[in-house]
């Protein structure tokens, strides 16, 4: 073979890799798409008004990530299955934006951190690399960790909209969340400097938990919001 | 004063009350459970992450080391054990590639392809070298992938084979260098064919400088064909190849222009000035 007949072959080679990673970006941002209307729906939380209809929004979310799971099923399609890690870096970013949405709507449902296999099946995915399209554990606490960072803020915000025990509750969970955190030995990576900001987060919520417990709201607000609702 | 003390015990305070709550976290909550599963399974993508990095970094010296060894290889008379010599390391260096493939078994070899690639580039450097040595001409990607099937022949791996399951018949498994580390590898290739030219001429060998800077022609059309269709690095590498070849190329012009004038035995000198020049030149640039 000569010099440049390998050189064709490989250029072949290179511009069937474009291609596929052409159709990839196009389905990474159809789901960029619904993971922003997700979003927006969610954001709706934070307002006063927003507090009385949660459930309503996490049904209506619910909908949503059924449109997830088939452009997660489209997107399944593009590559040859044993070539996850090839291209994992064109959906990395909306994959973990999605596993946050998601552990979202289950936090307002239950007040639980979602699973990784239950995140997995909203997605339409698997957890088990063995199994396809998964979900790589990486991703999954990436997203876990934006979920900590719109609770702080989601305490502020009940706060102000007068849902005094919410903070207390939020509180809990993100220190057993620290503490999962602290188990775990991080490289000096992306994950990694994701993690330094929980530690902001978690001061943030300790210190709307001393406001209100200073005031004495906190005692109030398990008393009075059985009345409330 | 006392304002920087109230300060200092209202910043305690959050923290006073958070070890408490610490305390309250139970050690097997579900939560805590998944998250120590978590830590296991982290811990043990690092430490085979680690593992290939140092693998890898053993291929790079060993493959260097071969690099140095085929330079001195100039038609001397002993010229055919520095080739069996070359061949004895690189046996070395596809032992140790062995290894990164049994760590890979059952793996995504993408996932752990930043650590083994550096290794793996410079062993493709190494290989089309002698390979070039010994036919001028370039290896092919299968060609070299071709010697990178390995199968259990170790009295240990057999063993263990034999013991753990009989189902599992095919004991063979291979590594594949990607197209993307192999162009890679071979625009390094063409840096040590420039210093193979340059020392050439300093032995007296006027048929060499001739004969590869058409083959780092070649190389060259096929690199500026790919273009900007293959990644980032690929490109990067174009512009240190340009610059080999220039040097090549003026090699054979000085040969071609004042080789009939200067007596052999002092073109060396006539060269090592002219290659200090270019050296000069991109100093500046």
């Amino acid at each position: 073979m000569s010099v440049s007949d390998m050189f064709i072959a490989l250029q072949g080679v290179l511009t069937a890799d474009q291609d596929i990673r052409e159709e990839i970006r196009k389905v990474v941002q159809a789901l960029e798409q619904t993971a922003r209307e997700i979003l927006t729906l969610l954001q709706g939380v934070h307002q006063g008004a927003g507090f009385q209809d949660i459930p309503k929004k996490c049904q209506k979310a619910r909908e949503h990530f059924g449109t997830v799971r088939t452009q997660m099923e489209s997107l399944k399609t593009k590559f040859p299955a044993d070539q996850y890690y090839r291209f994992h870096e064109h959906w990395r970013f909306v994959l973990q934006r999605l596993v946050f949405l998601a552990a979202f709507v289950v936090y307002l449902e239950s007040e639980t951190l979602v699973t990784r296999e239950a995140v997995a099946e909203i997605l339409g995915i698997e957890a088990d690399r063995e199994r396809g399209f998964h979900l790589d554990i990486e991703d999954y606490l990436s997203g876990v960790l934006t979920l900590a960072s719109e609770l702080a803020r989601l305490a502020v915000n009940s706060v102000t909209a007068g849902d005094y025990s919410r903070p207390l509750r939020i509180s809990t969970f993100i220190n057993e969340l620290d503490s999962g955190f602290r188990l775990l030995n991080l490289k000096n990576d992306s994950l990694r400097k994701r993690y330094d900001g929980l530690k902001y987060d978690v001061k943030k919520i300790e210190e709307v938990v001393y406001d209100l417990s200073i005031r004495g709201l906190n005692k109030e607000a398990t008393v009075g919001v059985g009345g409330e609702k | 004063g006392s304002g920087g003390f109230r300060k200092r015990k209202h910043d305690n305070f959050p923290h006073g009350q958070r070890r408490e709550e610490k305390e309250n976290v139970n050690p097997s909550s579900a939560l805590m459970t998944s998250f120590k599963s978590f830590q296991l399974e982290l811990d043990t993508r690092h430490d085979k992450y680690e593992r290939l990095v140092k693998l890898s970094r053993d291929i790079t010296i060993e493959s260097k080391r071969t690099i140095f060894l085929l330079h001195r290889f100039t038609s001397a008379p002993n010229g055919e054990d520095i080739l069996n010599e070359s061949e004895v390391k690189l046996d070395a260096v596809r032992r140790k590639i062995k290894q990164v493939a049994q760590e890979l078994i059952g793996e995504d070899m993408y996932q752990f392809h930043r650590a083994i690639s550096p290794g793996l580039q410079e062993y493709v450097e190494a290989v089309s070298f002698q390979y070039f040595i010994k036919t001028r001409s370039l290896i092919s990607v299968e060609e070299i992938n071709k010697q990178l099937i390995f199968t259990a022949e170790d009295r240990e791996e057999t063993t263990n084979t034999t013991s753990n399951s009989h189902d599992k018949q095919p004991h063979t498994w291979s590594l594949k260098v990607t197209p993307v580390d192999y162009l890679l590898g071979v625009a390094d290739l063409t840096g040590e064919l420039m210093r193979l030219c340059i020392s050439s001429v300093g032995n007296g060998d006027i048929d060499t400088p001739f004969e590869l800077s058409q083959f780092l022609r070649q190389i060259y059309d096929g690199f500026t064909f790919i273009g900007n269709t293959g990644p980032y690095e690929v490109s990067k590498k174009l512009y240190t190849l340009k610059q080999s070849l220039a040097k090549v190329e003026n090699a054979c012009y000085t040969l071609k222009v004042r080789g009939s004038e200067i007596p052999k035995h002092m073109l060396a000198d006539v060269f090592s000035t002219k290659t200090e020049l270019i050296d000069q030149d991109e100093g500046l640039s």
